[in-house]
């Protein structure tokens, strides 16, 4: 049919442009994971496929606008009388259940691949509350608001959340999974690209959800160790100078989830703004004042609810003792010092 | 007379906020409350709502709306009082305690409001043993306006009712749609703190769903009895029930807003909310009983089209439109209760700390996002199957050409129903579910995607050697193909599980749900009310405007959808105020704005051109697409109890251009009826 080869021919030249075209376009963040390389590599065929339909039935569409418009002068005239065709119907019902039954497939066959346990495989814990991300890493007994994670080695990640359901995700791994109270989640990575990414929190938590950020940074093996050895035996901050202590402060408050509710510029937020606070008075929930000094801001991390600041929500997570270091502590004192 | 009118309505707008000051103090007084309050609003708006009462029933005394409401804001103050007193008597510390006493004025009101509306009244004269004969026209001595506001049991005064609250329920939507698509235009918080962004998300999802709930159940409401040849539905007084009972529910979520919103979105997730503000109760409360309007508008439909076809119409002589309905009706009918009791087993861990979701107390925090979805996927095609049916309907008569596949298509429909109902679990492959459930619900989804695939290629062999013509309602049809098959062709990526590791929860799936619903419902919608336009009041809209709206709406949702989904590629979460910069999402995130922008204004004018042509346009022959479907063998605007007589149904719908061939055969008609 004249119709049908024309239409088949633009169909074929446009979907092998287009197919063409789409595997040129940078869809996903960089790979930072090896699961990610397989999860990529089946997306891809999905968009191959997405994109040969997507031209199929427009294509048809479209040309059926231009090719079958009734003319001027058709006032009256019909369409052909087709009531069907049955050998179509079946061939447009089989092929398509075989494609997506494949596809299907593949995905198990790539689930199974990514999922697998590894016999040398790292494990961490990871526990998720409002609105922050902390780690431990058992073997070595270390705690952290970082995920620090060696290069090429596969990471089993144990999570829990001590209050509502979140989930990890960082969108260069791929893959994510949810925390969810009174269970324990798995999630297995294998960085394959050293850097730092950001965790984010992939369930809508509460008020903070949006700034629930955690850091992760992927190192080499040796640095690996090193840090969990310097976690093991941390620095006496009296070693370190009061410039190198407000840089380390600073992103110690981004890695910690800090800023997730405390501002630096003033700004409004779930907490109050740490902009002007050292040495400043501060009006208490009961209703005396205290100032804001060294002993203070050092008491608000490690026992917030000993005192709360008037006007603001009494939600501040009670566990940083755990997690961050004397070293770490120091470094955010010094870096709220800084903030005039 | 105009004066005398006015100073009625003046005068109940005062008695009605007067009224309204005195039962706000009393009940102050009765509760053990300070009389006089710091916060002005409450009294503000309590008056406000009682004097637009009062107005409305100046205007006109049997107003059901207005008696609904006054019902219902007695049943607040009852329910209001009686936990108070019943705590009081409990000897309960502290006695006042605002949950359970809003649950229960929430649930009193709803009831309240039926019962002033008047959808119960002739069902408790049964009680009684009296008789109520069925509603023949407007009421006596009233403006014909007013059986619009009441419970009217006419099937097309319910389908406008339907209709026109379903378009309301998308302006208001769509607005909060706006205020958070403006500050999602650009990073950082520009205006809307985070609460109130996590509430306005949350009520843009529900509303919206109400809406499209709505206007499904309009379109099935007016339609079905017509192709039918009934005179009716099965049962008129439960028709109207079934409306009305949507409106306390959709006042309910509403009011969340003004009760601390909510922060878990419109999915619910315990245990967020249960830990969520008292906007919760609202907003689960709400649904639930707004859900009974798709559960009995389902019954009346399923009734109706097994028992009042015309002779002559077998099943696969219905129109195609009534399959879908069918289909429809029957998810409606059986997985409604599953969000109910998701929501009502949430209530009752807030109120009466049954942890069914607590693990503490031995409960499990995944059995609410199973029962959630078990609905709330067949739920979706609820949202679709009508519009897809639409489309089916739409097309043989724009391309002069039978239905291809009919048989299929019917089918089709019933095909999605089912299998949608086993595929709930692909919303939850990354919730921490066994491990076990992963592979097999990748395979069932995958699955819907091949009856799916037969709608498609089923419409595309409908155009195929036709002779097409392209009015509105036309360009509306094939733009729901273009962007339902966007929406579809980007759902398989989500069905795979690995891939779903990444595209969950984010951007992407922002992106193929609007696709999914725009092609589904919000185009094929705007499609039959232009096409049914003129057969419903008898005036023809306006061609040029309708253009004009289709192509923005067209236009600006085709840029957002594809936008929405890069985002979401390149690692933006759904959901969140704030997006990180470094993402490199902000251009994508200020073109969804503009794209938003452009819908909204774009629906603006449609709506003014339906409203406008009502009243104003050129009036329409009784058939002016020269469909064969049996509502168009009658006059316009549509007889009150539709055809004069029975019709019989003498060959198949969809026999366009095939000489000789009848579908329908008509008693001849008396001179058209004004």
């Amino acid at each position: 049919m004249k119709h049908g080869m024309i239409v088949g021919a633009i169909i074929a030249v446009v979907s092998a442009a287009m197919i063409y075209w789409m595997r040129t376009i940078q869809w996903m963040p960089v790979q930072a994971a090896s699961e990610a390389q397989s999860i990529d590599w089946l997306f891809g065929l999905h968009i191959d496929v997405i994109t040969f339909l997507y031209v199929l039935v427009n294509g048809i569409l479209i040309y059926s606008i231009f090719a079958f418009r009734r003319k001027k002068g058709e006032e009256d005239a019909v369409g052909a009388n087709l009531h069907g065709n049955t050998k179509l119907e079946i061939a447009w019902t089989v092929i398509p259940l075989i494609t997506v039954l494949f596809f299907a497939y593949l995905g198990t066959l790539v689930l199974n691949d990514i999922s697998a346990a590894a016999a040398d495989e790292l494990e961490v814990k990871v526990t998720a509350r409002q609105w922050s991300w902390s780690f431990e890493y058992p073997e070595a007994g270390v705690k952290s608001t970082e995920l620090y994670l060696p290069v090429d080695r596969k990471v089993k990640l144990s999570m829990v959340s001590e209050d509502v359901i979140h989930s990890f995700w960082a969108p260069e791994f791929r893959v994510k999974m949810d925390t969810v109270p009174g269970i324990t989640t798995t999630l297995r990575i294998t960085p394959s690209r050293e850097g730092t990414y950001k965790v984010r929190c992939a369930e809508l938590c509460g008020t903070a959800h949006a700034a629930m950020l955690g850091t992760i940074r992927v190192v080499s093996a040796e640095e690996f160790e090193q840090w969990l050895q310097g976690k093991q035996a941390p620095t006496n901050p009296a070693d370190l100078s009061e410039e190198e202590l407000v840089t380390l402060g600073a992103s110690t408050a981004d890695a910690a989830g800090c800023l997730a509710c405390h501002s630096v510029d003033g700004s409004k937020s779930v907490g109050p703004t740490w902009q002007g606070l050292f040495g400043a008075e501060r009006t208490l929930a009961d209703g005396s004042t205290v100032v804001a000094d060294e002993n203070y801001i050092r008491e608000s991390i490690l026992d917030p609810k000993a005192k709360t600041v008037a006007g603001f929500p009494d939600i501040m997570p009670t566990n940083y003792g755990e997690t961050l270091s004397d070293l770490d502590i120091a470094a955010l004192i010094a870096y709220i010092r800084s903030l005039k | 007379m105009h004066l005398m009118k006015i100073g009625r309505v003046l005068l109940g707008f005062i008695i009605g906020a007067v009224a309204g000051v005195v039962l706000l103090l009393a009940l102050r007084l009765f509760l053990g409350m300070p009389v006089m309050a710091a916060n002005p609003w409450p009294m503000v708006a309590l008056a406000t709502t009682t004097g637009l009462i009062g107005l409305m029933l100046g205007i006109e005394p049997s107003l059901g709306l207005a008696r609904g409401l006054a019902g219902m804001v007695l049943g607040f103050a009852l329910g209001l009082i009686l936990v108070h007193f019943v705590r009081m008597l409990l000897g309960m510390d502290p006695v006042w305690n605002p949950e359970p006493a809003w649950v229960t004025g929430a649930i009193l009101g709803s009831l309240g409001f039926l019962l002033g509306v008047g959808v119960v009244s002739d069902w408790l004269k049964w009680t009684d043993g009296r008789e109520t004969p069925l509603q023949d026209g407007p009421p006596a001595g009233k403006p014909a306006w007013v059986r619009y506001f009441g419970p009217d049991q006419n099937h097309k005064v319910i389908g406008v009712q339907y209709t026109v609250t379903g378009i309301l329920l998308l302006g208001t939507a769509g607005s909060f749609a706006m205020i958070f698509r403006t500050e999602l235009s650009k990073a950082g918080i520009q205006f809307l703190p985070a609460d109130l962004f996590n509430t306005f998300i949350s009520i843009h999802g529900i509303v919206m769903i109400a809406s499209i709930l709505l206007g499904v159940g309009g379109l099935m409401n007016y339609l079905v009895p017509l192709m039918l040849g009934a005179r009716d539905m099965a049962f008129p007084r439960l028709n109207s029930f079934g409306f009305w009972v949507s409106v306390p529910g959709a006042i309910l979520i509403v009011l969340a807003l003004f009760f601390g919103g909510w922060d878990t979105g419109w999915t619910g997730y315990a245990p967020l909310s249960v830990r969520g503000p008292l906007g919760i109760d609202f907003f689960m409360l709400g649904v639930f009983i707004f859900g009974f309007s798709s559960i009995l508008g389902a019954v009346n439909l399923i009734a109706t089209v097994v028992g009042m076809r015309a002779p002559g119409m077998s099943m696969f002589r219905m129109p195609i439109f009534v399959w879908a309905s069918l289909a429809t009706s029957l998810i409606q009918l059986t997985g409604t209760q599953l969000i109910a009791l998701s929501f009502l087993m949430v209530v009752l861990e807030r109120i009466f700390n049954m942890g069914f979701f607590d693990p503490a107390s031995g409960g499990k925090v995944l059995l609410f996002q199973h029962l959630f979805w078990f609905y709330s996927h067949p739920a979706v095609y609820i949202f679709i199957l009508p519009g897809l049916g639409i489309i089916s309907e739409l097309l043989p008569v724009f391309a002069r050409k039978p239905l291809f596949g009919y048989k299929w298509i019917a089918l089709s429909s019933m095909a999605i129903a089912i299998i949608g109902f086993l595929v709930w679990a692909h919303h939850m492959f990354t919730s921490g579910m066994s491990e076990s459930l992963r592979v097999p619900f990748m395979y069932s989804t995958m699955l819907v995607a091949v009856p799916t695939g037969v709608k498609f290629f089923s419409w595309l062999g409908t155009m195929w050697r036709g002779k097409l013509t392209f009015p509105t309602p036309m360009l509306f049809v094939l733009t729901s193909i273009a962007v339902f098959l966007i929406g579809g062709l980007t759902g398989p990526p989500l069905a795979t599980v690995p891939t779903d590791l990444h595209l969950h929860d984010s951007y992407y799936v922002v992106g193929h749900f609007h696709a999914t619903m725009f092609g589904g419902f919000v185009f094929p919608f705007f499609a039959a009310l232009y096409f049914w336009f003129p057969k419903i009041t008898g005036r023809m809209y306006n061609e040029r405007l309708g253009q004009v709206h289709w192509f923005f709406q067209t236009v600006g949702f085709y840029t957002m959808s594809l936008f929405m989904m890069r985002a979401g590629l390149l690692g933006m979460r759904r959901r969140i105020v704030d997006y990180d910069p470094a993402l490199g999402v902000e251009g994508f995130q200020t073109v969804v704005t503009w794209a938003g922008w452009i819908i909204f204004f774009s629906v603006l004018i449609g709506v003014f051109n339906l409203v406008w042509s009502a009243y104003r346009g050129k009036v329409a022959e009784p058939n002016p697409w020269g469909s064969r479907s049996p509502e168009w063998q009658i006059p316009s605007p549509v007889p009150e109890h539709n055809y004069e007589e029975p019709f019989e149904v003498v060959g198949d719908p969809y026999d366009y251009g095939v000489p000789g061939s009848v579908y329908v055969k008509m008693e001849p008609e008396p001179a058209p009826s004004s």
